[in-house]
Formats: structure tokens, sequence, C-alpha cells
């Protein structure tokens, strides 16, 4: 599905992506952690074309994305900070990012599933983080893509919300599609995820499923075999 | 692009500031044809209004505009759209919805006196024109600066000081150059000057329409003379032109290894 090669980045001095390798086949949750810093969201971003890479190159289903643009068609997209146009109403907004696909939208069930309908009408201005996040969510799967991103999807929301989130996300699974996942709430990767790559500086300094990670760091726990691998950066 | 277009007008027609710009121009218009008698003077006291006032709310519109929408750019970028598109798409509604703005506010006072049966309805379409050109020229500029700084408050200082330079700093530099110079023969230098003023060269195209150009005395004659001619005014419009052409080009390429 994607396949990254030598991927490089840096932001003026500071090297964020250090000759990044990924192989992600198709289907799965794939959870991508690491430190702060350690390159999550830039390569996310990289994937998506809004990250230029100065060296290496990325490729879906076995062609190379760099300077295109038809290829996000073919994904969905949730941002970390979802910050939308004051003026725009909620209705209005979904209306504008289907008029941006040409494919269908099968927005309504959303709406109703995380209780949006009472906010339709109203300016994103005006909304809450949490409900803000929810609109967020609906924009980012009311599309059928192969391939979800998901930046942070947890933010924000209350405990229902997040148990209708993962019934989405399983949802997805089980059609086949391909889901990235950047969070810091490792119960969450434990129950979702299928696989783990962990990036520390700038590179894949783990890949493999969650049982491996904790027999590879000798730990229980996932939240503990995580915090092993960044002590090491501290070390 | 046409989509982002609309809904960025869309978006910018329910601001307050929208409105707020046009009412001004309503009422300074609406003022200045009341108390003018002459309308060629109401005419020049208007354009000494817009050629400074266009160029700095087109250049603060620009650049509040960018950085506001910048969350918003992001969502825009992962959908499956060119990049230069949503820029564009942006350009030209901001652009387009301050002309709107500048065109209804002075047009309605105008119609308004009935001055379309009137013959400064020429000048007056020449003023429109200028204005609208300002307006594309400056937004186009404040985009060039917010593009290269992600820093707000840099990206706002270059802004200011951009319209500071071409709105008054050049043509104290242009006249202490004249003045020091005053021996020398400075007609072709004055006209190619001009030209590399947006503003001045719209002050100028408007005032030799009026036939203040005997205020302006020799240089004024050669002027006249070169501004007056159909290579004149083609010329002019060319270089006007080539002032949004330019910072455009420059956009798209550092849109092209710009990261969000």
């Amino acid at each position: 599905m994607i396949t990254i090669k030598s991927l490089h980045k840096k932001f003026g001095k500071l090297v964020v992506l250090d000759g990044l390798d990924l192989d992600i086949k198709k289907g799965g949750i794939f959870a991508i952690l690491g430190p702060n810093g350690s390159g999550k969201t830039t390569l996310i971003k990289s994937i998506l074309g809004m990250v230029i890479p100065n060296k290496g190159d990325i490729e879906l289903d076995g062609k190379s994305i760099l300077k295109k643009w038809e290829y996000r068609n073919n994904i969905n997209y949730l941002p970390q900070i979802a910050n939308f146009p004051a003026n725009l109403s909620v209705s209005e907004l979904i209306e504008m990012v289907k008029n941006l696909r040409p494919k269908e939208a099968k927005e309504r069930e959303l709406i109703d599933l995380f209780g949006l309908r009472p906010f339709m009408k109203k300016k994103l201005g005006h909304l809450s983080g949490g409900t803000k996040q929810k609109v967020n969510l609906v924009l980012t799967f009311m599309f059928e893509s192969d391939l979800i991103i998901l930046d942070e999807p947890t933010t924000g929301l209350d405990p229902i919300a997040l148990i209708y989130l993962k019934e989405l996300i399983n949802k997805e699974r089980e059609k086949g599609k391909t889901i990235l996942i950047t969070t810091h709430i490792m119960s969450f990767v434990d129950e979702m995820a299928d696989e783990i790559v962990f990036l520390l500086d700038g590179k894949i300094y783990f890949k493999g499923s969650v049982d491996e990670l904790k027999k590879q760091t000798e730990q229980e726990n996932l939240e503990h075999a995580i915090a092993q691998l960044i002590s090491k950066q501290y070390a | 692009m046409l989509k982002i277009l609309k809904y960025s007008i869309f978006d910018l027609l329910r601001s307050r500031w929208s409105y707020v710009y046009f009412v001004f121009y309503l009422l300074i218009s609406f003022s200045l044809f009341f108390l003018n008698n002459d309308i060629d003077k109401a005419i020049i006291t208007l354009m000494n209004i817009i050629i400074i006032l266009v160029p700095l709310i087109g250049t603060i519109f620009g650049v509040m505009y960018y950085y506001n929408s910048k969350e918003f750019t992001e969502l825009l970028l992962a959908q499956p759209i060119k990049r230069s598109k949503i820029f564009m798409g942006q350009y030209i509604g901001i652009s387009l919805s301050l002309t709107l703005s500048l065109v209804l506010g002075i047009g309605i006072p105008f119609v308004f006196y009935g001055l379309f049966k009137s013959s400064a309805i020429f000048d007056f379409s020449l003023l429109l024109l200028v204005g609208a050109f300002l307006n594309f020229i400056f937004v186009a500029l404040a985009y060039n600066i917010a593009i290269s700084t992600d820093n707000k408050i840099k990206g706002f200082g270059f802004a200011i000081l951009m319209w500071l330079m071409f709105a008054v700093v050049y043509d104290a530099v242009f006249m202490i150059f004249l003045i020091k110079f005053n021996e020398y023969p400075l007609d072709k230098f004055t006209l190619v000057a001009t030209m590399a003023n947006p503003i001045d060269l719209s002050r100028i195209l408007i005032m030799l329409k009026l036939d203040a150009s005997a205020l302006l005395g020799y240089t004024g004659a050669v002027m006249k003379q070169f501004y007056g001619t159909y290579l004149g005014v083609l010329v002019s419009m060319s270089t006007l032109s080539f002032w949004i052409l330019i910072p455009l080009f420059r956009m798209r390429r550092k849109l092209r290894k710009k990261d969000f």
C-alpha cells in the first residue's frame, strides 16, 4: 500500500526525518508512535503532500505521489487541530468539502451518530472544541477511501463519542482499509492497533505487533514498553 | 479553483469588514459629490484617497486573510486539489470582494447623482479600473509576504513596511533625487521611475486624463505626450498587469516548495 524509501526532511537546521524507510501493507490499523518531535506529523504530512521532502520517495500502490494531487481523492485525513472558517455553518462546511471531492458521501448517518443535528445551522466559530472535533470526524469518515489517516483522533471527545469512534475505525478495518493513527493514548493503541510503528530520531525504531513489542522490551504493559523505548532517547 | 473562489467570496461577504469598507466609500463619495460642484475636483480628491487607501487595505486584508485561514487551508490541502489552485482561488476571492466594495461604494453615489450621462464617465471608469488594479496588485504582494513567513507579526510588519515604501518613502526619495539632479535632463528618468511604482503610475494616469498635467510643467508635457498616446496607455496598462503577474508567478514558485 505505502512504500517509503529513505525519506529525508529538514526544517532549517533541524533534521526531522533522517532516511526513513517504511513499508505498510494493505489492510489493518497501524499506530504511529514516538516521543514529541519525533516526526510523526511530518511523516503523515509528507504522505499527504503537505510537507515536501528533501530527499527520498513515497509510493502509493507502486506509484510515486511526489508533486501529484489526484491521489488524495483516495485518502481521508483527520488533522490534529480543527479550526474552520468561523463564518460558515456546519452544514455549509460539509457541503463545501463534499463539493471538492468527486465522490459520494455518506454524511447523514455520521451526523446522527455523533448527535450533530442540533448544530448543523450553527456557525463553526461558536462550537466547543469537542463538537468541532466531531465535525472533523464527520468530514473524515464520510468518504470511502482505501487509506485513512488520523492525527490524534481522540482529542476532546467525550467517552460516548470515543466508543463510536472506535466502532467506526473497526468497521473500516473490516472493510479492508488501511488506517494510520498517531496518538499518545496507549490504552487506545493497545485496544485498536494491529501493528506499531515507532519513530525515533527520524527513523523507524521498531515495527511490529503489540505482542512483539512487549516481548522485545520484556514488559507486560504497553505503556511501560513504549516508555522503555522512549527512555533510550534520553539515555 | 472556482469552488475555492466561491467559498472565499462567500466567507468574506459575510465578514463585517467588507461592509465597513463598503460603507466608508459610500459615505466619502456621497459627501464629496454633495460638497463639490466641480466633478473633476471630486474625482481628484477621490483619487487621492483611493490611491493611498486601496493599497493599504488590500495589504492588510491580504495578510490577515492568509494567516486567519491557515488551518482551513491545511484542510483544503489534504483534499484532491492542486496547491496553486487553492491559493489562486483565495487570492482572487479577496481581491474581487475588495474591488466589489470599492466599485459599489463609489459607483452608487455616482449613479445616484445622475453622472452617467456626463462626460466624467470616462474619468470615473478609469478611476475604478485603477482602483481594481491596485487591489489586485497589493493583495498579490501581501500574499507573497505572508507565504514567505509563518511568523504573523513579522508578516504584518513587512506588509505595512512594503505599503509605506510604495506610498510614502518612494515619492520622498524620488523628490530628493529630482531636486539634487535638477540640472540634468530627467524627463526619461521620471517616466521610468513612475512606472516602477504602481501607486505613482496610477496617480499619473488619472491626473493626465483630468487635464491637470499643465500643473506638472515640462515633465508633465513629456508625460502627457507619452501616456496620452495609445502606446502610452498600452504600456502603462501592461505595466500594471505585470505588477500583478510577477508577484503571482513568485507565489506559485514559492508554493511548490512550501511545507504546511
